[in-house]
């Protein structure tokens, strides 16, 4: 579903004829999208569609699991990410917000200054800026300011969330990958990321999967719609819910006559 | 009768309840009943020997007489060059099987000849200490021989513990690592290691306590009956708690009764003391919950 040749230097990611396995199980059958530049791109679907497989092939994170096999191309910004010789560096410009908030077991300041810290940054006072600017970003510093040196795995959902966005940030990612970011967040919380990441959409492109079709509504540019590791229907979010839409099972999804 | 009755069927799970519940209390006090049997019987017919030149002279009069000293300091010495080898080793290999092994019949195989090497026979450990490191490496009857073959006996023990606390950390944190460009590596130093850090030490003490105690493995391999000099380097023979009890009690007529007495109660004084490390350790650990 490639639109069109000259669109494809245009687009922040192609995804091109992608099939993923699990050893014998097939989770996602021969996909192709593109993902614009600074647009939210949404994913939705129910359980078991190889949205969560999608994400963790952009970033390569198959090579870091068990028997999950991945053929086809997916570019990022015109190069396959698959030739990226240095894997480390690919990551690095992918921001990662999973469905469970990942607190790491260090202090919420450390959690922020870790992808620094990776990339060879030590300057204390230049550490100090990215935490405050990240945590500031992800709505999380006025509730932490005064208590840094806590762990950031003890945090509650919310702030964990956030706090997950933030280190993300702090990678200065130019591609963010949200996985189900709200279901254990509650929705006052959910709102304000919905809020942070509209204005994210300036800076970077996100592809957000979520299991909320009403969240896909409110957020996302275009919504790609992922069934049984077939993708049924891809488009603008707005023409997907105005039913102008190609496929039965997209409007039975939508309408939640199943999933 | 209402609702609230008991059936007979209510009595009758009464009285199992109460007949299991006594059940098991017995069986949990007959099983601490031999060791307070053991220490009290030590502590009665040994503490007698306690004194200043029991912990600090040689032994003396045909082993008769005098202290422990050069088989304490021993002991120290052989533990201490067997934690070298073997901590260093058995982290890194469960570090290697934990984090980076692909899961593959080789690991498993691997996992199993662990298994398998901490239910081998402490003796045939000696034998196996004999030919590889006093014959083989020609390291002669010394202290590096015998704390090698400590420390091959105690490996099994220092693997499968650092893999287990590597293992209690969350896989969760590893992906977050990862996704945020983290190698294996870094992932393992920030985030893995400083979270298993107090369990790989528990593992550690728990194998120090067991070392302390072995005879077998050491006997043939580097502990002597008797030296008058303290060890000068790792080629040297010594003295050491176990073989000095065991030959006290077996090897050498006229001694007195409360010297082997004595020597046991240090003994297991020493491998009590170690464990309550170990267990202090172990309580730090889930008082600072990390996540």
């Amino acid at each position: 579903m490639v639109e069109a040749d000259e669109e494809r230097t245009t687009s922040k990611l192609c995804v091109d004829g992608l099939t993923i396995r699990y050893g014998e199980t097939v989770a996602l059958k021969d996909i192709s999208l593109e993902v614009r530049p600074n647009e939210i791109f949404g994913i939705i679907g129910p359980a078991n569609s190889g949205k969560t497989s999608f994400l963790r092939a952009i970033n390569r994170m198959d090579e870091m699991t068990e028997g999950m096999h991945v053929s086809g191309r997916i570019d990022l910004d015109g190069e396959d990410v698959r030739t990226w010789r240095n894997v480390y560096a690919l990551r690095r410009r992918i921001g990662v917000v999973f469905p469970l908030p990942v607190g790491l077991p260090l202090s919420i300041f450390d959690n922020v200054a870790l992808s620094p810290r990776l990339r060879g940054i030590n300057d204390r006072a230049k550490l100090e800026e990215i935490v405050e600017r990240c945590l500031r970003r992800a709505a999380l510093w006025d509730e932490v300011a005064d208590r840094l040196d806590s762990l950031g795995s003890l945090l509650s959902g919310g702030q964990q969330q956030r706090l997950t966005i933030a280190r993300s940030l702090s990678q200065e990612p130019d591609l963010l990958l949200l996985d189900e970011f709200s279901i254990a967040v509650d929705p006052v919380t959910t709102m304000r990321i919905e809020d942070i990441l509209k204005e994210l959409r300036e800076e970077m492109t996100i592809i957000l999967v979520t299991n909320l079709v009403q969240q896909a509504r409110r957020l996302a540019d275009r919504t790609a719609f992922f069934l049984k590791g077939d993708l049924v229907e891809v488009g603008k979010t707005e023409d997907l819910f105005t039913r102008r839409v190609r496929d039965r099972r997209t409007t039975d999804y939508l309408e939640g006559r199943f999933g | 009768m209402n609702a609230f009755s008991a059936t007979d069927l209510d009595s009758a799970n009464k009285r199992r309840e109460h007949a299991f519940r006594l059940l098991f209390g017995a069986m949990t006090a007959l099983l601490i009943l031999p060791v307070l049997l053991i220490l009290g019987m030590l502590v009665w017919k040994g503490h007698s020997i306690f004194s200043f030149e029991f912990f600090f002279t040689n032994p003396r009069n045909g082993m008769t007489e005098g202290g422990i000293f050069p088989a304490l300091i021993g002991t120290l010495y052989l533990v201490t060059v067997a934690l070298f080898a073997s901590v260093p080793l058995g982290v890194a290999a469960a570090v290697y099987l934990s984090e980076y092994a692909p899961d593959n019949l080789l690991t498993r195989l691997i996992n199993l000849a662990i298994i398998n090497l901490a239910g081998v026979p402490s003796i045939v450990h000696a034998l196996f200490g004999v030919g590889a490191f006093v014959l083989f490496f020609n390291f002669g009857t010394s202290i590096l021989a015998a704390s090698l073959t400590l420390a091959v006996m105690t490996l099994p023990v220092v693997i499968v513990a650092t893999r287990e606390s590597l293992q209690a950390v969350p896989q969760a944190f590893r992906e977050a690592s990862w996704s945020l460009g983290a190698t294996r590596w870094q992932t393992i130093r920030r985030i893995v290691l400083p979270n298993s850090v107090s369990g790989i030490l528990t593992g550690v003490i728990l194998e120090v306590s067991r070392t302390v105690g072995e005879t077998a493995p050491i006997m043939f391999t580097g502990a002597t009956f008797y030296v008058a000099f303290l060890p000068t380097s790792v080629f040297d023979q010594t003295m050491a708690m176990s073989y000095h009890l065991y030959t006290i009690t077996t090897q050498v007529p006229g001694v007195p009764e409360a010297l082997p007495f004595g020597v046991a109660l240090t003994l297991i004084a020493i491998v009590l003391a170690l464990n309550s490390v170990s267990i202090a350790f172990r309580m730090i650990l889930r008082g600072r919950k990390k996540w």
